[in-house]
């Protein structure tokens, strides 16, 4: 197959770049989206090859980031209650709540699980029927039919003892409330190729018209990311806006139809809290009423009183892009991945953690 | 957990309708069960990428390949390795 040595070959990423820096005229700042990007992009050195007038800045596109303290004290609440077993993938599980983390209450004996899929949760649901088992449902539009998927099948399968604690975000919104920031700086944006997988590529249209930026999906291979910039570079350098697909080989137009049923099935768009960035306006799901009884909220009746983020974590600026890691002033002294102030500094997709264990980028 | 990760469908282990349906898969020689609701054309032996135990759609072979490569190097097959 002809098309995949195109992708993958280092003379390609000579090339592409070659045409970068013909290209370039004046400064342009891109932001990517998605936290596989931003791993990818810091890990194999690619800000340091780009032309200096490419500025990459690193998006919100990490699930376990946006996360608010609000909703991670929400689960140690659940998992610290009697007779709750807490599912979550092993990402949420050190990101620091308002007083400790998932893990710090796992070792205080809260029956915390760490699992690779919420299908699993279900069979944790079924081997301890005198138990409510609750899954932690983080993530961005990939992960929703996931989420889904398991309620709908706990409910075809008879199993009552099963909830999630929804925290699902929404792409789109939070590109929009980037971009309507008067501070913001960015000029095109490189959108998330799984994301986009399930969701397809249409809902990005109205943003690139209302806001005149382009969007460019894009794979997470360097290939892959060159091409996505070189692209958007071509498009603000002759003065255009428009949608382009870098990862045709694997996102259609449409994306993925049943995931998008099964999500609307279960789910509704709500508001949403973004950690450090605030609320939001339609940029989550909720479980819908549908599923009511599977609503982990609902169904322990949660209301936890607010708290305030940290005040010594920059994160919200980070997430907006305005800030680069190293412009925190706790990064790698107070603030490291084994005591981790904040939430970007937890994953290996957030941008903290990325610039910390890949030193040496500027 | 963002990414997703591709592997080759072996078998078909459950099947309950057309759509619901469940089967074993290889990433790199980790087998992991992985629901096949959102993918009904994918077949035993095609590669599928695989989000947190869902395959979201169908990609061809080299790319496959390639891609779990590359995702290994980077380190984000880890995540597969807690075997259940
Ligand atoms: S370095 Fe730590 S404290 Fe600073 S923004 Fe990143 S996570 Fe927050």
């Amino acid at each position: 197959m002809k098309y995949l040595s195109e992708y993958r070959n280092p003379e390609l990423v000579q090339e592409y770049l070659a045409e970068l820096r013909k290209l370039v005229t004046r400064p342009w700042t891109i932001m990517e989206i998605c936290g596989g990007q931003t791993h990818s992009l810091v890990k194999n050195g690619i800000m340091d090859m780009l032309p200096q007038e490419i500025t990459m800045v690193h998006g919100p596109g990490c699930p376990v980031c946006v996360t608010p303290l609000g909703i991670i004290d929400e689960a140690i609440y659940l998992a610290e209650k009697e007779g709750v077993i807490l599912c979550s993938f092993g990402d949420m599980i050190r990101v620091p709540g308002s007083e400790k983390s998932l893990l710090e209450a796992k070792a205080a004996g809260a029956d915390v699980r760490i699992l690779y899929s919420p299908l699993e949760a279900l069979k944790v649901a079924h081997d301890n029927p005198g138990k409510e088992v609750v899954f932690f449902a983080v993530g961005f539009e990939t992960t929703a039919p996931a989420n889904a998927l398991s309620v709908v099948q706990a409910r075809e399968m008879g199993i009552r003892n099963y909830s999630i604690l929804a925290s699902h975000v929404l792409v789109p919104p939070a590109m929009e409330a980037i971009l309507s920031d008067p501070e913001n700086k960015i000029d095109a944006f490189l959108a998330a190729g799984h994301v986009c997988t399930i969701m397809g590529v249409e809902e990005y249209i109205p943003v690139v018209d209302k806001y005149e930026v382009p969007i460019v999906v894009t794979g997470f291979e360097p290939v892959d990311l060159l091409q996505g910039i070189l692209m958007a570079v071509t498009q603000l350098e002759k003065g255009e806006a428009k949608l382009e697909n870098q990862y045709v080989r694997v996102v259609k137009r449409e994306g993925n139809r049943l995931a998008k049923d099964t999500i609307r099935e279960v789910f509704k768009v709500a508001d949403r809290d973004w950690r450090g960035i605030g609320t939001i306006p339609v940029s989550g799901y909720e479980v819908g009423e549908n599923y009511a009884e599977y609503d982990a909220r609902k169904k322990f009746k949660l209301n936890l009183a607010p708290v305030g983020e940290n005040s010594e974590c920059i994160a919200g600026e980070i997430l907006k892009g305005m800030k680069k890691p190293f412009e925190c002033p706790n990064f790698g002294t107070k603030c490291k991945p084994e005591h981790p102030l904040g939430a970007p500094m937890v994953s290996s997709e957030g941008a903290c953690a990325a610039y910390y264990h890949f030193a040496g980028v500027s | 957990m963002c990414l997703a990760i591709p592997g080759k469908i072996q078998s078909i282990t459950e099947q309950l309708d057309d759509t619901f349906r469940v089967g074993k898969v290889s990433f790199g020689g980790i087998q992991k069960v992985v629901n096949l609701a959102m993918v009904p054309d994918a077949k035993v032996g095609d590669y599928v990428l695989v989000h947190v135990g869902v395959a979201i759609s169908i990609v061809d072979e080299d790319e496959a390949r390639t891609t779990f490569e590359y995702l290994k190097k980077i380190g984000e097959v880890d995540e597969l390795n807690d075997d259940t």
